[in-house]
């Protein structure tokens, strides 16, 4: 059974397991820098225009911030309670909760487009008129519009991969519990929240510190 | 084609020490180099295919000591190095007494250079030998550098930040000025002249210039044109800080935080009044951003450090 | 060679024809082949742009060519060099075609990973030619704010996004030997005894991964800033320009290390193969590596010395750039060591590996000027800089290259080459790179700065011999192209080892089979088992570390 998962030039499915986990880890690694280059220069800024960057944090909507933190968290339990259950042969609860996942993906996506919509209509684009006259106020809008923009590619990202594994499986009932792509797929979800959780208390609540 | 120039002249103290330092590394580099290609070639020529040299394995022990020999000796090489042109190279020394100091202004693609006197030049700057020169320079676009080979000095010049180059000319003469940092079509055009004279020729050449105004007068007629006082004279009706006697002392801003009033304190003020409100005022004043180019806001600059605290005289 | 070749079994270049063979290929082999065609046609490209900017600069006026489009074209010499030219060079083609054979692997850990690289590399290309009709982009490969977003007239949007979706194809390129290296050694090759080769692939991996998404994120800023508008860098409104050069140079140092490490691992197996020698050291060679990428990391700085960064910043990176000679110092007294007590013959490849030596130490021990705040403050953004890269970036890493390209040309081709011709391209290209090069550090150290298209007559006389000898490397560079190409219709066969020399990849066919090896390989002693003639027989080292 195994043979069928077993890409070249493996020709054990264990070691390729590893591989493909050890490299979505090295992947992961890169990724962290990719960001970390945004979180060195919202430091710095920062610490140069505390004032505006208070200011400025204080105009993101702290409502669709929450819900989307608690949306992208909870996806991550139904990814991680899908592997474990295609992992224990649990074959239809597993494609339930990657269904799930895949939902809560989108909610998330389609919550930032209203958030996104409503930001544009208070102005909160840098540029003419924009409404904040502390020093640093664009610059913070400038990296929520970046850092957010990005998260949201990375989210796309992974919802394609979550969807090729609700395919995968609907084609084959047996394939989650032998490919070795869940776990892959499930690394990348879990970071791709776990940045949102950083840019979160980033963006949404250093803003909001004396109320 | 003028001919083979093999030297520069060393025309400020420090030139000469990084000549200095130049050839002392150029010797120990060049040691390192004759004994690598000593070596290799008599490696080559020894250990060919076909010669009688002996060819048996090394003991591992020797090889080891060998690595850890050579690791030493490099890294007590690059620590030599390292602590010697520390000790060498002197700070820059700072307010020296006679000090000159010189406005330069870079734009795409060209110099401007203003004397203390308020005369002006531009692509060239006269200066008298052995005075301590401080240039304090801003570019009103793109990043330029400050590059006079015979100083052996360059700094990068930076839009809306000022930077600082000092040095001592030690030889009088001409000498060229590049900007070193790539500015856009026409950088390699962005050249100069320093012309280094004697302090009576510079003297001279002083009372030669027409006598524009100096920085700190052109700065007042500035606050005039712009109605500056209109808010900010002592005896004005609009409620609006004083600026006699602001300029390097602190100043407590309505977040509570304090600031030091600095240049860079004084330009974003000009230019982006509602950056930093001072305590107990409103955010009322425009930006002159549009109004005021770079060098009317160092002549701003200048006037309000020229003003005098109150109760005391200039 | 393990036993005989199976009957009818084809070879690499042989298992399958179509176009579509090729295009959709997830053999490695084949993926070098079609980055080393790519390769080769920037090479050129690059060259050529470089070209009209030498003859330009044989006068002092600007008589060739406008200042506009002199600016554009060292700015594309620049960017294709660097992104399309070098950091693909040795690592996609002799890398790709290379680690797995060397390690006893049918091929990397994630082929159609490694094809997506191509893919990716060729649409960042596409980008970089669609600059070219754009009417090109005059930034500097540095793409130095606020220059880059708020003044230059030129295609910098498509430019940044060409390089930015090749860094991608970096990025998955080391994943993809990282994972490799782990997982898929073959019995008996402990870490201990991989090739330098591969060690040198593995630490120029760990930079790309960790090095080029921060230049990726570098680009998108600059990027978000022109097209969009977001004050990211602009000092007019609060941004920092010189966070620019920081994050820019972040990535851009170690970069540098990603093109010179695998030159290191190229030279190490050369140089063994032709001294018929152990090489010295082994261990002390893999440390210096991981040495020389890690601390690569914390050097930066040392391109901001005159930039307006703190004097204290200014010295600390002025030490961390003193210590990082260390390890590459100690490399080349390995090399040199080697030879000790060796049985060395000169075919083209060593000869490579000698220039590469004596260029590379030049250039390292030109870095430390730069290393030196002082000096570094007069002499960067001169040509004594450029003259100082170009000794790395040309003399050796480029010289390991086509040293590397000649010494497996027969495993990848089943060729030989004309071995005369190589000769006479490697001295050729030894003497025109010296006679190009070494007039620009002292150019640079009279104070002619970079990037000028007119400059002061007094520097003529460099820059008439630097253009001189810019035409006899131009010359010895189209050599190879030439009689590489035409050895690959002669009947000239390979044989499997034709240098005798030691590693896993001669223990196959040449050119290999689809799956490298007919029967997997077992490794059963250390690396570089070269036994000199004459001497006596070494016995089998344990003390190398083989416990890993």
């Amino acid at each position: 059974m195994s043979d069928a998962y077993l890409h070249p030039p493996w020709k054990d499915l264990n070691r390729q397991h590893q591989a493909v986990t050890f490299g979505m880890w090295v992947f992961l690694a890169s990724e962290v820098l990719l960001f970390g280059g945004l979180f060195a220069g919202y430091t710095i800024y920062r610490d140069l225009y505390s004032r505006g960057f208070l200011a400025a944090g204080h105009q993101t909507s702290i409502v669709f911030g929450t819900i989307n933190t608690a949306i992208l968290m909870t996806s991550s339990l139904t990814m991680a309670v899908a592997g474990r259950a295609a992992r224990a042969a649990l074959l239809r609860t597993a494609r339930l909760m990657l269904m799930a996942t895949f939902f809560l993906g989108v909610l998330f996506l389609i919550l930032k487009g209203f958030e996104y919509r409503e930001d544009i209509q208070k102005g909160l684009f840098p540029g003419h008129g924009f409404p904040l006259t502390a020093a640093g106020a664009q610059i913070f809008f400038s990296f929520y519009w970046v850092m957010t923009g990005i998260h949201a590619l990375h989210v796309t990202g992974g919802l394609a991969a979550v969807l090729r594994l609700i395919i995968a499986s609907a084609r084959n009932r047996e394939w989650l519990a032998g490919s070795t792509s869940e776990e892959a797929t499930a690394l990348y979800w879990h970071l791709v929240d776990v940045i949102w959780i950083i840019l979160y208390p980033l963006l949404y609540l250093a803003g909001r510190v004396n109320g | 084609m003028t001919g083979l120039r093999l030297t520069l002249p060393e025309a400020s103290i420090n030139a000469h020490l990084v000549d200095i330092a130049f050839l002392v590394i150029c010797g120990i580099g060049g040691a390192i180099l004759l004994l690598l290609l000593g070596l290799l070639l008599t490696f080559i020529v020894r250990y060919r295919r076909g010669t009688s040299a002996r060819r048996g394995p090394l003991p591992e022990i020797w090889s080891r000591e060998i690595e850890i020999g050579w690791t030493t000796a490099t890294i007590f090489v690059a620590i030599f190095i390292f602590w010697w042109f520390v000790g060498a190279s002197q700070p820059p020394p700072h307010n020296l007494p006679g000090q000159l100091e010189i406005h330069v202004v870079a734009k795409q693609w060209m110099w401007k250079t203003q004397h203390p006197g308020g005369a002006r030049e531009i692509d060239s700057l006269h200066i008298p030998v052995g005075t301590p020169i401080r240039l304090v320079m801003t570019s009103q676009d793109v990043i330029h550098s400050f590059y006079v080979p015979a100083f052996r000095l360059k700094q990068d010049v930076l839009p809306t930040i000022s930077t600082a180059l000092e040095f001592t000319p030690t030889e009088t003469g001409s000498f060229h000025l590049f900007c070193a940092e790539f500015c856009g079509a026409q950088h390699s055009r962005m050249t100069g002249t320093i012309v280094v004279m004697s302090e009576s020729a510079y003297a001279r050449w002083l009372r030669r210039q027409p006598h524009g105004d100096s920085l700190v007068r052109e700065g007042e007629n500035l606050y005039a044109k712009f109605g500056c006082g209109a808010c900010h004279a002592p005896d004005s009706q609009v409620h609006a800080p004083k600026l006699a006697g602001l300029a390097g002392h602190p100043v407590l801003l309505s977040t509570g935080a304090q600031a030091n009033a600095d240049d860079a304190y004084l330009r974003r003020a000009i230019l982006e009044p509602r950056a930093d409100i001072v305590a107990g005022f409103s955010p009322i004043m425009p930006s002159y951003g549009a109004v005021a180019d770079t060098s009317d806001v160092e002549a701003l600059i200048a006037y309000i450090k020229s003003l005098p605290v109150e109760g005391k005289p200039r | 060679m393990n036993g005989p070749i199976p009957v009818g079994r084809p070879d690499y270049l042989r298992d399958g024809s179509t176009l579509r063979s090729w295009l959709f290929t997830t053999d490695h082999k084949r993926i070098a082949i079609l980055f080393a065609i790519a390769i080769t046609f920037f090479f050129f490209v690059g060259g050529a742009a470089i070209t009209i900017v030498r003859m330009e600069l044989v006068t002092p006026a600007g008589d060739l060519v406008s200042d506009d489009t002199y600016n554009k074209l060292f700015t594309i010499h620049g960017i294709i060099m660097v992104w399309f030219f070098l950091i693909p060079s040795i690592p996609a083609t002799l890398g790709n075609f290379l680690l797995p054979l060397m390690i006893g692997a049918e091929d990397l850990a994630f082929p159609r990973i490694n094809l997506l690289s191509w893919y990716l590399y060729m649409a960042g290309a596409s980008f970089t030619l669609a600059m070219l009709v754009l009417g090109g982009v005059d930034t500097g490969w540095t793409f130095y704010t606020p220059y880059s977003t708020m003044f230059s007239n030129g295609a910098v949007l498509v430019a940044a996004g060409g390089v930015l979706i090749s860094g991608f194809s970096s990025i998955l390129t080391g994943v993809n030997f990282i994972a490799t290296t782990h997982t898929l050694r073959t019995p008996g090759m402990t870490w201990f005894r991989l090739p330098l080769f591969v060690w040198a692939m593995y630490a120029t991996s760990l930079v790309m991964v960790l090095a080029t998404p921060v230049l990726a994120m570098t680009l998108v800023l600059v990027m978000a800033e022109r097209w969009l508008g977001l004050p990211f860098f602009d000092p007019s409104r609060g941004g920092d320009p010189l966070l620019f050069q920081h994050l820019f140079w972040f990535y851009s140092h170690p970069a540098v290390y990603i093109m010179i490490l695998p030159a290191m691992g190229v030279v190490s197996e050369i140089i063994t193969c032709f001294a018929r020698r152990r090489l010295f050291g082994y261990s002390f060679m893999v440390y210096a590596l991981v040495a020389i990428a890690v601390i690569g990391f914390f050097v930066w700085g040392h391109h901001m010395f005159v930039s307006g960064q703190s004097a204290y910043a200014n010295l600390v990176f002025s030490f961390l750039s003193f210590m990082v000679a260390v390890p590459s110092a100690i490399k080349v007294f390995n090399w040199t060591a080697t030879l000790y007590r060796g049985s060395i013959t000169f075919e083209a490849p060593m000869l490579y590996a000698f220039g590469f030596l004596g260029l590379f130490t030049i250039g390292g021990l030109t870095g430390l000027f730069l290393a030196t705040v002082p000096i570094d403050i007069h002499v960067t953004d001169t040509y004594f800089v450029v003259a100082h890269f170009h000794y790395i970036m040309v003399g050796g890493a480029v010289s390991a290259y086509l040293g590397g390209l000649h010494y497996w040309w027969p495993k990848i081709t089943g060729k030989r080459y004309p071995e005369a011709w190589a000769r006479f391209a490697a001295i050729l290209m030894f003497f025109g790179f010296n006679l190009t090069f070494f007039p620009q550090f002292v150019m640079g150290y009279l104070g002619m700065p970079r990037r000028y298209h007119v400059y002061p007559p007094e520097f003529q006389v460099y820059h008439v011999l630097s253009s001189g000898g810019a035409a006899v490397l131009g010359a010895a560079y189209l050599l190879p192209l030439a009689y590489l190409l035409v050895s690959l219709f002669t009947n000239e066969r390979a044989g499997p080892n034709p240098w005798h020399a030691k590693g896993l990849e001669w223990q196959t066919t040449s050119p290999p089979p689809r799956l490298n090896f007919d029967r997997q390989p077992i490794v059963p002693n250390v690396p570089y088992d070269y036994h000199p003639k004459g001497g006596p027989v070494e016995r089998e080292e344990t003390a190398n570390g083989d416990a890993a």
